[in-house]
């Protein structure tokens, strides 16, 4: 691997930049291989980084189906943070964020970690309680978590709506210093160049349509690029996690739905930090490029089609103008839709299938991007081990049956309540 | 925007209209296997294609119907009343 740094940087500037290589080799697939992970989206990617750097398991291939990168990894909104309430998703995801903070240096790939800060607002007395006890939560855990009052979200947030007579009256917030944004194509990129470096194969163009079962253990995938033989698969394939399941015969309790994302044309720097409203279900940053980056809710029917409806839209803008009437001079330029893995307790499933072989790492719902180191990180060990690690004892499958549910919003088993 | 075919309304505008999931699912006896109880609380078939899927006309009739819809493409294939077979015809 050419390693990346100023002096690298300046020499090719002096050579007309025609010294850099490919990032990652292009390989043919081999026959077989001691690990396959299916799926070449960041969790795949940092899967087989892991299974190559903390365990040395170097014979891994990742099989994509289009290019690496192209699933929900290239169409979130790149927001970070850890503020979750309940402990098991709390002490998941701030390892995720402590690797997300030192992650360029490990990679030697700048994927553009900026913690601006994810400020979610509070709108009524209800909205407070709650801020408060998840702030409460998230410092007992060692989390940062501050409280604002109006008057400095004021300060911070110019361009905010906090006036008494807001449509959402804003009481407060509160804020995760440590949040922000990643550059998402970045992260993709950034694991393929480093498993490459470690004799990983990625492989795109390469879906797999089914997988071989004998006696109860998988012996290996048929791909529409031949059969590849493996006794260990790891399934890191987002919306379509129910599919691939299926075809080793196991059912999970997740729903595929789209989720829409939307930006403005880009402007100068008027926003610099992540903007969160529960109560009308919108989010908004702003890219470095300078365009508005907008979320809201699912379009909440099931769906692989990869776009959504316009009602969604529609309410998300409206949401956006509630809370900052002065971007409504803005045209939006591009509307997106990915395919959410949503589980019945609105978290992930990180762990062993009842096929002796088989592990997944899926049903991140709507927020799995910001696990994207962690999930990697687990599930290598996972499948390395053939054992859960304590970070992912609690998102097994059983956890359902068991009624060991991880419910962060108290929604009950309705996956698009989440 | 969806168009979706309320079995007692006609058309109406998708924002209408609530989501109700999987219409296929069928309740388990009180006292069955707890693992029945497990399976039919959580587990979903998900299909990627036609999904017969329940829908509620909250801003209509208030009627509880079912739905064929295709996930791949949003396409709607047909609707009826709860209980009722889906391609037209009576039981
Ligand atoms: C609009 C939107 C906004 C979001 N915003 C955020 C956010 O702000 N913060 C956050 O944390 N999360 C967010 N998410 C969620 C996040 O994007 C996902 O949870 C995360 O990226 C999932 O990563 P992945 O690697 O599992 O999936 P993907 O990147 O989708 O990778 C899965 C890959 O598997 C491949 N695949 C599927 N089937 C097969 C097969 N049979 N054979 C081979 N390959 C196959 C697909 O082509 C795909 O590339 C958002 C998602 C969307 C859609
Ligand atoms: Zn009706």
């Amino acid at each position: 691997m050419q390693r990346y740094s100023i002096a690298s940087l300046a020499r090719g500037a002096v050579g007309g930049h025609l010294q850099w290589s490919r990032a990652w080799r292009s390989p043919e697939p081999r026959r077989s291989y001691d690990v396959v992970v299916i799926g070449g989206g960041g969790h795949g990617l940092a899967t087989a980084y892991y299974l190559a750097k903390e365990h040395g398991i170097r014979s891994v291939a990742v099989l994509e189906k289009g290019w690496i990168g192209g699933g929900n990894t290239g169409r979130n909104t790149t927001i970070v943070r850890s503020n979750y309430h309940l402990d098991p998703n709390a002490h998941f995801y701030e390892f995720s964020l402590k690797l997300w903070e030192g992650l360029s240096q490990e990679l030697n790939f700048n994927v553009m970690y900026s913690a601006r800060g994810v400020l979610n607002l509070v709108h009524s007395p209800a909205d407070m309680d709650a801020a408060l006890r998840r702030g409460n939560a998230l410092r007992l855990n060692g989390i940062d978590a501050q409280f604002l009052t109006r008057e400095e979200i004021a300060r911070r947030i110019p361009n905010l709506d906090c006036s008494p007579k807001a449509r959402f009256p804003i009481l407060g917030g509160l804020l995760q210093p440590r949040g922000g944004t990643v550059r998402h194509d970045a992260v993709a990129w950034g694991y393929a160049r480093a498993a490459d470096a470690l004799g990983v194969d990625i492989i795109e163009r390469c879906e797999v349509t089914g997988i071989h079962v004998e006696r109860g253990a998988v012996t290996g995938l048929r791909t529409t690029r031949g059969d590849i033989a493996t006794r260990r698969v790891g399934i890191a394939v987002a919306g379509n996690s129910s599919r691939v399941a299926a075809m080793a015969g196991v059912r999970l309790p997740i729903e595929s739905h789209v989720l829409q994302a939307m930006v403005s044309e880009p402007l100068k720097p008027v926003l610099d930090t992540v903007v969160t409203s529960g109560a009308v279900h919108f989010y908004i940053s702003q890219s470095d490029k300078g365009e508005l980056v907008m979320g809201g809710d699912l379009d909440f029917y099931n769906s692989y089609a990869q776009r959504g409806n316009l009602p969604v839209i529609e309410s998300v803008v409206a949401a956006c103008l509630a809370l900052f009437p002065s971007f409504g001079r803005l045209r939006l330029m591009r509307s997106w839709g990915g395919v959410m893995d949503m589980t019945m307790d609105g978290s992930p499933i990180i762990g062993k299938l009842p096929v002796a072989g088989l592990t997944m790492t899926g049903g991140w719902c709507y927020g799995g991007f910001k696990a994207t180191p962690a999930s990697g990180w687990v599930h290598a060990w996972t499948i390395a081990r053939d054992a859960v690690h304590p970070l992912n004892a609690a998102f097994t499958l059983e956890r359902f049956a068991q009624g060991r549910t991880l419910d962060e919003k108290g929604a009950g088993p309705y996956p698009w309540a989440h | 925007m969806m168009l979706i075919p309320c079995p007692f309304c006609g058309p109406r505008s998708q924002v209408e209209f609530t989501y109700g999931g999987d219409a296929t699912l069928r309740r388990p006896a009180g006292d069955a296997d707890p693992s029945r109880w497990a399976d039919y609380v959580y587990l979903r078939d998900n299909p990627c294609g036609p999904h017969d899927e329940l829908w509620y006309h909250g801003a209509g009739c208030r009627s509880w119907f079912v739905l064929r819809r295709d996930t791949r493409t949003h396409d709607i294939i047909a609707s009826a009343p709860v209980g009722e077979p889906l391609d037209g015809t009576r039981p």
